[in-house]
């Protein structure tokens, strides 16, 4: 087992190894130093002051790392539509099959989607395993979890990939658990190493800080991604890799959730389909002021969104808000107004190809993101900047979705 | 009714930092409060038990000091509390996080009906809930924006999809993550507050729990491992604008002329 041992005779200054740590988790009570439930493990500790904190493994039984191989995506759609993510995981499965010369899988489930499932032969995955049973028409937790294991036991990846998409975000952890193995949610970077360990990088402690994980002794190592993050490899001319069509006996994929319907939305605009987008952030005082970031959206023919306090302000509606708790996009220009840059916003948005960020505070972390940092305020450079835009054309709003 | 709320304390801010020189985490403050999602849950615990009856406890995991969101619950009106506090359930990952909460579940009793926030505001990972249906082998439905009925027997909710609303009728025991403004969450009341200062908060340790393998719980539970910390990387920042509000509109205006944002 892993811990921190303390070398209480190796104390010198109590306080000074208190405060060093970030969580609070080092306490010190009646002379004795002692690290308590809030430790992260972050080893900060143990690298400021090794001579008091020493962090100790004991030897675990490895797993066979050679016993598990393959690259392995799930196939996200709705009622066969693949959602574009799919193809985005299998552009960086291939990426990292090439290092490591495994196969490609894919794992596609539903009802009458075998016809469907044909167009992942487009994205490079040398097998396509497809399960097509009417229990699997609608999503629920239980039959997919069932087939999703099914899947697993039968091919053994070493790694598998999910699109943090609704279905995924619910899926990935119910099956990672069922394995008791890891999963990092809404890795921003992937990679992996040559022993097929996947180097999985995301943001953490909802600060502005990246972690970079390991799951060193469990398969498969779980990963979501969310929608945006990676780019799509070219879709092929012909088709290649092969199409297993699977089954599982119909008792496996009982539930104790019944679907009574299945409502069609609102088709609303995105905004993770918009080429423009104009940001609202903390620098905005008051509700009303919105209006003049969504006119300058309204005039670059973009849409409006919002940073994470606005929408607890409860300003706007949650689907324009960018970051790891909101979506995330890429459009070709985005203007972020008053925006500070959390790497949990920046997360969101930061493979968009022209950044341009206007803020009071020359040290906001969003201009280090940035390809224009504009270094002044909001409420001088808008209402500036829309006089000396050309005049509408006509009215057509295409502000947020609310 | 039997509910349960799984909640959590975070910090008060987001602003976590990480000096460059010294790769230590740099957190101003130690302000902390309860996950704002978690209140979602709390409140629609409170609104089922008003035409439901029955009972509604909360459970959190941290340290001795994440008692105060338990506290906070009870001001909102929760009948019971307990926390999962113990030096070796630290450094755990989603998948040791909940197991130890599906341990510590099955220690408060017999119950219909779990919830979860959608997610916390220091992990945003959304995956904790899950994994806790699937450790105690209950259904869950994530994603619930509504609760359009229910009986004694089952419950019937709407999940939110990007372009459906599923409308899933699910048998207890279960568990669900409920969205954001499903209900309002209400203030904590000072009347509450005098009511229940004195109650205790029974903390709950892994020699408490029915798996007392230590292999399970904290660091050694956890097949994920942090293996460094970061600032994020910088772009080279092409250029730094300053000036007057009307310099750098004219500025701005011609660069998005170049970029062909806007028709000359």
């Amino acid at each position: 087992m892993a811990k921190i041992i303390i070398h209480q005779e190796n104390i010198k200054n109590p306080e000074e190894l208190v405060d060093v740590c970030p969580f609070n988790a080092i306490e010190y009570t009646n002379e004795y130093l002692s690290i308590n439930a809030a430790c992260k493990m972050c080893k900060i500790c143990v690298k400021k002051y090794p001579d008091v904190f020493e962090y100790v493994e004991e030897e675990q039984p490895q797993v066979d790392k050679s016993a598990w191989r393959g690259i392995a995506v799930y196939a996200d759609h709705v009622e066969g539509d693949i959602h574009p993510v799919t193809f985005e995981l299998l552009g960086k499965a291939r990426e990292m099959a090439a290092k490591i010369g495994h196969p490609i899988y894919c794992l596609m489930m539903g009802d009458h989607i075998s016809d469907k499932a044909e167009e992942l032969r487009h994205y490079g995955a040398d097998k396509i395993f497809v399960y097509d049973k009417p229990e699997l028409k609608d999503f629920r937790i239980e039959p997919y979890t069932a087939v999703f294991e099914d899947f697993i036991n039968k091919v053994r990846p070493s790694i598998v990939l999910v699109g943090g998409t609704t279905v995924g975000r619910s899926l990935a952890p119910r099956t990672a658990a069922r394995f008791r193995t890891g999963l990092t949610a809404d890795c921003t970077i992937l990679d992996v190493q040559d022993n097929t360990d996947l180097d999985q990088i995301r943001p953490a402690f909802g600060g502005n800080i990246m972690a970079h994980i390991h799951t060193p002794n469990h398969r498969p190592q779980f990963a979501t991604v969310r929608y945006k993050i990676f780019d799509a490899p070219e879709r092929t001319e012909n088709p290649s890799g092969e199409l297993v069509i699977e089954d599982i006996p119909s008792q496996r994929l009982k539930s104790r959730i019944r679907v009574l319907e299945v409502r069609k939305k609102d088709k609303v605009q995105s905004i993770e389909d918009a080429e423009v987008i104009v940001v609202a952030g903390k620098g905005v005082k008051k509700e009303a002021d919105l209006s003049m970031i969504r006119e300058l959206a309204d005039r670059l023919g973009g849409m409006m969104a919002t940073t994470r306090p606005l929408i607890e302000a409860g300003w706007t509606d949650p689907r324009t808000q960018i970051g790891l708790s909101g979506r995330t996009v890429k459009p070709k220009l985005i203007i972020t107004c008053g925006v500070s840059g959390s790497v949990q916003f920046v997360a969101g948005m930061n493979n968009s190809e022209n950044i341009i960020a206007i803020n009071t505070d020359p040290k906001a972390t969003i201009f280090d993101i940035a390809h224009y940092a504009i270094i002044g305020d909001i409420y001088e450079v808008i209402p500036a900047l829309l006089k000396n835009l050309p005049a509408p054309e006509g009215q057509t709003h295409k502000g947020d979705p609310s | 009714m039997n509910i349960l709320v799984c909640i959590k304390q975070v910090p008060g801010t987001t602003e976590v930092d990480l000096d460059e020189k010294t790769g230590v985490l740099k957190r101003d403050g130690i302000d902390s409060k309860m996950n704002p999602y978690d209140l979602y849950a709390i409140e629609t615990a409170l609104k089922i038990r008003e035409t439901q009856g029955g009972k509604i406890k909360v459970l959190s995991m941290g340290p001795p000091q994440a008692a105060q969101v338990i506290r906070e619950a009870y001001m909102m009106g929760v009948d019971e509390g307990a926390l999962l506090t113990d030096p070796k359930f630290a450094g755990a990952d989603v998948l040791a996080t909940a197991y130890t909460l599906s341990q510590g579940i099955r220690k408060m009793g017999d119950f219909d009906l779990l919830l979860c926030g959608k997610m916390t505001t220091d992990g945003d990972t959304a995956q904790v809930g899950p994994e806790i249906a699937e450790f105690l082998q209950i259904p869950h439905v994530s994603n619930v924006r509504k609760i359009l009925s229910m009986d004694e027997k089952a419950i019937t909710v709407e999940m939110d999809m990007p372009e459906t609303v599923e409308i899933q009728e699910v048998l207890f025991p279960c568990l669900i993550t409920v969205e954001k403004d499903i209900y309002t969450p209400r203030l904590p009341s000072f009347k509450l507050k005098l009511k229940t200062q004195t109650k205790e908060i029974p903390h709950i340790t892994l020699q408490d729990l029915e798996d007392q393998d230590i292999y399970h719980y904290g660091l050694n539970g956890s097949p994920t491992q942090v293996l460094k910390i970061f600032p994020p990387p910088k772009k080279e920042v092409s250029e730094v604008w300053t000036g007057t509000g009307e310099e750098l509109a004219r500025r701005l205006a011609e660069k998005l002329k170049e970029l062909k944002f806007i028709r000359e």
